[in-house]
C-alpha cells in the first residue's frame, strides 16, 4: 500500500514536472515574436562596433556582435562575469603574457560566412587600423599595438596575434589583469575578415549575434532583424532574444518619447525623461518604470593647467561649496541619485566611502561648507577670477551647469555658464586648445574595474594636449599619484582584492588632490510600455534589449 | 504756415499756425489706441527699471542665485521652493507654482528655484535694452549708408547698394543664428576691442547689424526722391555744398522715416532677442533676458507653464505695444498714408 501510495506520488511529480515544463516552453515560445519598439531623440553615430563609443548603441550591440570573451547576459552583478563567447575555452600562459584562445565551431556571421581564426586576427587588426577610440587605451599591451598606433593603416600586429586552426594567439607586452574585460567590449567584436578597414559609418557590418542590423538612417531609423545564421552556444554569452524585430526611430523629443510610451505607440526611450515628467511616472506608470543604480558618477573636471584651478585651494573650495543635494533635485530627487565626494562609485571594486568635502567630514556628504569654501577661495589668490562653465545643452546637464556657475559666483568667483551641443559637449572639454576651465560630465563603466574610472579619468597616460581624444579631461598629472596607479595595475595580475586596497588609497589621493569636483552617483531610468515583460537590467550593458518580450 | 483748422469748445473756428512735429504731435495725442499702448509700453519700462527694488526689497530674493533647497511662505506656512513629489516611486522635483504674493514668489519658481518675478523684469531690463540699442545702432548705420547710397549716387551707390544686397540675401535669422553661433563660443577680438561671449554687446552688435538693408532700404529710396525735389535743385543752384544739402535739406526730410520705422525695428529685434536667447546663443546665463527665461521655463512646461507663459506675454504685450505705436506715429507723421489706406490705394 505504502509502496503503490510512492508509486502514484513519484507518477504524479512526473506528470507535474512534465506540465510545467511543457507550460513554461509553450509560455517561452509564445512569448517570440513582435517588433520592439525604441525610440531616441537623436541616432548615436557610425554604427561601427569597433569605433562607436556611445551606450545607445554598446547597448544593441549585445544583440549583434560577439567578441572572444563577452559580459554574462544576466541581471545583477552576475552581469560583470566575463564567459567565453566564441572562445569555447582560454588558457593564460607565459606569466600572463600569451593567451590562447580555441574557437568555437559552426559559428556564422548573419552574412552565411563562418567565422574562421583568420576573421579574429583581422578584426583584432582593424581596431588600430578603424582608429578605434580605446584603440590605444585598452589594446596598447599588444605585442605590435605601439607600431599600429603610429601607422594604422599598415597594422599587422606582427607577433601580437596569430591565428592557426581554430585556434588564436595573442601575445602581450606585459600581463594584463583587465584584458579578458577588455576582451569583451563591443571594441573588442568579431567581424569578417572583408569588414572594411576604416570606420563603417552607416552601413552595417555582418556580426554573429541573435539579430543583425538590417537597415540605419542615422535621420530616421535602426533596424534589427534575426539573424537567421544564429544558434544559441552559449546561453550565457549570447542567449535567444523574444522580439522578431527591433527598430529605434530617431526624432521624437525627450517629452514626445514618454508621450509615446504612455500610449503604447513606442515602448522605450533612450534619453532620460524630462524633470516635469518624472512625478507623473513615479505616480500613474510606477509598474512600467524601472530604477536601478548605476555605477557611474557625475562630476565637473577643473582643468589644473588654467586659473584658477591651478591653485588646489580653489579647486578644494569648490568641492566645498557645492550643495549635492541640490544637485540631486535638478536630477529628480534622492530616489534617482546619491551624493558622493569621491571618484569610484559605491560598490565598485576599489570603493572605500570618503568624503572630506563636506560640514562633518567622513565617509558621507551630509552638507556644504560655503564658509570653507570662501575662504579657501580667498587664500587661494583666485578670488574674482572669470571662469565660464560648460554643459551639453539638454536640460539636465544645463541646468546643472547653471547650478555651478551659480555657486562660483558666491564663493567669490565671477562665472558664465555656457550650453554647448551635446554632440562635441564630450569631445570639446578634451582639446586643451579650446581652454575649458570647468565642465559637466558623467562617467560610466567600460567594465568592472577601479582602474577604469582612476587610471582613465586621471592617469597621466589619458592626457594628451591638444587632442579630442584626451580623457584625462582636468590635465591632471600626478607622478606619485600616477606611479601608485601603475603599481596598482600590476597587483591586479596576481591578487585583485589587494589591487582593489591599492586602489582604494589612490581614490582618497585622487579625492584629496580635486581635479574634479564630484557631484553625485546616478540611478537609471527605464520607463517601458505596458506590454513589455521580462525585463532584466545588466549591470555592465544596462537594459538587455532582446531578452524582453512584447507579446 | 497755416496747416490746420481747429474746433475749440466755443465752437468758433480758429485758424491755427504750428510746425509739422506740433502737428504730428496732436495728431498722435488724438489717437487714443496709440496713446493706450505707449501708457502700456512705459508701464513694462518702469516695472523693469524697478526690477532691482522688488528683488532685494519686496520680494527680498537674488534671481541670479540657484536657490534649490531654499524655503519661501505660503498661507503663512514655511515650504520649500522646490516640492520633492512623496506619491508613488517618489519621483521628481517640482519648482513651486504662482503664489499671487508679491513678496513671496509672486510667479512661482523656475527649475533652479529662482524667482520668476524677479527674473522677469530683469529679463525685461535685458530684452529691452538689446532691442532699443540695436535698433539705434541699425538706424544709425542704415541712415549713413542709405544717405551716402541716396545722395552720391552712381559708384558709391553701386557699393553701398550691392553691399546691402548681400546681407539681405541671407535670411535674417539664418545670417543672426550663423553668427551669434560662431561668435558667442569666444566672443570678438577687434584691435583693442575684446567683446566676450558673455557681453550683452555681443547680441546687440549682432542683432543691430543683421536689420541694416530693411532700414538703409527705404532710407536710400527717400533720398534719392528728395535729391530731384525742387527745393534741393533750388539749394544747389545757389551754390550749397553738399554737407549742407545733407544736413539741412535731405536728412530732415529722412528723418521721419526713421522715427517711423524706430519703434518697429524695436520690436522685430526684441523678438530676434528672444529667438536667439532661447537657443542659447543670445544672452548667456546667469545673466537673464525673456528668452533665455522661456528657455528654462520649457524644462517645467508641463509642471508648471507660467515660467515659460509669463515672459511670452510679456514680449508679445512689448511688441504689440510698439507695433501700434509705430503705426500711430506714421499715421501722425504722415496722415496721407492712412488717407491712402483708407481708400484701399
Amino acid at each position: 500500500m505504502k509502496d503503490r501510495k510512492s508509486l502514484v506520488a513519484v507518477v504524479l511529480i512526473v506528470i507535474v514536472a512534465i506540465a510545467t515544463t511543457g507550460t513554461s516552453s509553450a509560455r517561452t515560445t509564445s512569448h517570440r515574436g513582435g517588433t520592439l519598439k525604441l525610440l531616441a531623440n537623436a541616432a548615436g553615430g557610425t554604427l561601427d562596433p569597433q569605433v562607436n563609443y556611445t551606450l545607445q548603441y554598446w547597448q544593441l550591440y549585445q544583440a549583434t556582435y560577439d567578441g572572444l570573451l563577452a559580459f554574462q547576459k544576466a541581471g545583477g552583478a552576475a552581469a560583470f562575469n566575463v564567459v567565453p563567447d566564441l572562445a569555447s575555452n582560454y588558457k593564460i600562459t607565459n606569466g600572463g603574457k600569451r593567451w590562447v584562445f580555441t574557437l568555437r565551431k559552426g559559428v556564422k556571421f548573419s552574412n552565411g560566412q563562418p567565422v574562421t581564426a583568420n576573421d579574429v586576427v583581422a578584426s583584432f587588426r582593424r581596431i588600430f587600423k578603424v582608429k578605434s577610440p580605446t584603440a590605444g587605451g585598452f589594446y596598447n599591451g599588444i605585442v605590435g599595438a605601439s607600431k599600429c598606433l603610429k601607422t594604422p593603416a599598415t597594422c599587422t600586429l606582427a607577433g601580437g596575434i596569430a591565428g592557426k586552426g581554430n585556434t588564436v594567439t595573442i601575445n602581450l607586452t606585459a600581463p594584463d589583469a583587465e584584458f579578458k574585460y577588455k576582451l569583451a567590449v563591443p571594441h573588442a567584436s568579431i567581424l569578417p575578415a572583408n569588414a572594411p578597414p576604416n570606420d563603417a559609418g552607416s552601413t552595417p557590418i555582418p556580426g554573429t549575434g541573435a539579430y543583425y542590423f538590417s537597415s540605419y538612417d542615422s535621420n530616421k531609423q535602426l533596424v534589427m532583424k534575426r539573424n537567421p545564421y544564429f544558434h544559441v552556444w552559449s546561453q550565457a554569452a549570447q542567449p535567444d532574444g523574444y522580439p522578431d524585430q527591433i527598430t529605434q526611430s530617431f526624432g521624437l523629443t525627450v517629452e514626445a518619447q514618454v508621450t509615446a510610451v504612455e500610449n503604447g505607440q513606442a515602448d522605450w526611450g533612450y534619453d532620460f525623461p524630462p524633470a516635469d515628467r518624472l512625478n507623473e511616472l513615479g505616480t500613474k506608470y510606477a509598474a512600467q518604470t524601472h530604477l536601478t543604480p548605476l555605477t557611474a558618477f557625475w562630476y565637473a573636471p577643473m582643468n589644473v593647467n588654467i586659473p584658477p584651478f591651478t591653485s588646489l585651494k580653489a579647486r578644494q573650495a569648490v568641492n566645498y561649496a557645492i550643495d549635492r543635494n541640490a544637485l540631486i533635485k535638478i536630477f529628480g530627487g534622492p530616489k534617482l541619485a546619491t551624493p558622493s565626494c569621491q571618484v569610484l562609485p559605491p560598490g565598485f571594486p576599489g570603493n572605500k566611502p570618503y568624503c572630506p568635502y563636506t560640514k562633518n567630514p567622513g565617509t558621507t556628504w551630509t552638507a556644504p561648507d560655503v564658509a570653507k569654501a570662501k575662504q579657501l577661495v580667498n587664500e587661494s589668490g583666485q578670488k574674482g577670477a572669470k571662469v565660464v562653465v560648460i554643459s551639453a545643452n539638454d536640460e539636465v546637464q544645463k541646468a546643472v551647469g547653471v547650478y555651478l556657475a551659480s555657486v562660483l559666483n558666491e564663493i567669490g568667483f565671477k562665472a558664465t555658464e555656457k550650453a554647448i551641443s551635446g554632440n562635441i559637449a564630450f569631445t570639446y572639454p578634451q582639446n586643451t586648445k579650446n581652454h575649458v576651465q570647468i565642465n559637466v560630465q558623467q562617467w560610466y563603466q567600460d567594465y568592472p574595474a577601479a582602474s577604469d574610472f582612476l587610471h582613465i579619468l586621471f592617469g597621466c597616460e589619458s592626457f594628451h594636449p591638444g587632442s579630442d581624444s584626451s580623457i584625462n579631461m582636468a590635465g591632471f598629472c600626478n607622478k606619485p599619484i600616477n606611479a601608485e596607479m601603475n603599481k596598482a595595475l600590476k597587483q591586479e595580475v596576481t591578487s585583485f582584492p589587494k589591487a582593489n586596497a591599492m586602489w582604494a588609497k589612490i581614490d582618497r589621493q585622487v579625492t584629496d588632490q580635486a581635479p574634479m569636483a564630484t557631484m553625485f552617483t546616478p540611478k537609471h531610468l527605464d520607463f517601458v510600455s505596458k506590454r513589455v515583460g521580462n525585463f532584466v537590467f545588466s549591470k555592465q550593458f544596462y537594459w538587455l534589449v532582446d531578452q524582453s518580450w512584447v507579446q | 504756415m497755416v496747416d490746420e483748422v481747429l474746433a475749440p469748445a466755443g465752437g468758433d473756428l480758429v485758424v491755427a499756425a504750428a510746425g509739422p512735429w506740433q502737428l504730428a504731435r496732436r495728431r498722435l495725442l488724438r489717437n487714443r489706441v496709440a496713446l493706450v499702448m505707449a501708457a502700456m509700453l512705459a508701464v513694462i519700462v518702469a516695472l523693469c527699471l524697478c526690477a532691482p527694488l522688488y528683488a532685494h526689497h519686496i520680494a527680498h530674493v537674488d534671481p541670479f542665485r540657484s536657490n534649490l533647497d531654499g524655503t519661501t511662505i505660503v498661507n503663512g506656512k514655511r515650504v520649500p521652493v522646490m516640492v520633492q513629489s512623496t506619491q508613488g516611486l517618489g519621483l521628481g522635483v517640482t519648482p513651486i507654482g504662482p503664489t499671487w504674493d508679491v513678496h513671496h514668489y509672486f510667479l512661482g519658481a523656475d527649475e533652479q528655484g529662482r524667482d520668476v518675478a524677479a527674473r522677469l523684469l530683469y529679463g525685461g531690463r535685458n530684452s529691452l535694452l538689446i532691442g532699443t540699442s540695436a535698433a539705434l545702432i541699425t538706424c544709425f548705420l542704415a541712415v549713413l549708408i542709405g544717405v551716402v547710397a541716396g545722395f552720391f549716387g552712381g559708384l558709391v551707390d553701386g557699393i553701398l547698394s550691392r553691399f546691402l544686397d548681400l546681407i539681405w540675401a541671407f535670411p535674417v535669422y539664418l545670417l543672426a543664428i550663423s553668427l551669434s553661433t560662431v561668435l558667442i563660443a569666444r566672443g570678438i577680438s577687434f584691435g583693442p576691442f575684446h567683446l566676450t561671449s558673455g557681453s550683452l554687446l555681443l547680441p546687440i552688435t549682432i542683432i543691430g547689424l543683421v536689420y541694416i538693408p530693411y532700414v538703409a532700404r527705404p532710407v536710400r529710396g527717400e533720398v534719392l526722391s528728395i535729391r530731384r525735389r525742387e527745393f534741393v535743385e533750388a539749394a544747389i543752384g545757389l551754390g550749397a555744398s553738399n554737407w549742407r544739402l545733407l544736413w539741412s535739406d535731405v536728412l530732415p526730410n529722412v528723418i521721419t522715416t526713421v522715427i517711423v520705422l524706430f519703434p518697429l525695428m524695436l520690436a522685430i529685434d526684441m523678438l530676434t532677442e528672444a529667438a536667439l536667447s532661447f537657443l542659447s546663443i543670445g544672452v548667456q546665463a546667469p545673466k537673464a533676458s525673456w528668452g533665455t527665461i522661456i528657455l528654462d521655463g520649457q524644462d517645467v512646461l508641463y509642471t508648471r507653464p507660467a515660467v515659460a507663459l509669463a515672459p511670452g506675454i510679456a514680449i508679445a504685450l512689448t511688441v504689440l505695444a510698439l507695433n501700434v505705436l509705430g503705426d500711430g506715429i506714421r499715421d501722425a507723421l504722415d496722415p496721407r498714408a492712412k488717407l491712402r489706406r483708407t481708400d484701399g490705394e
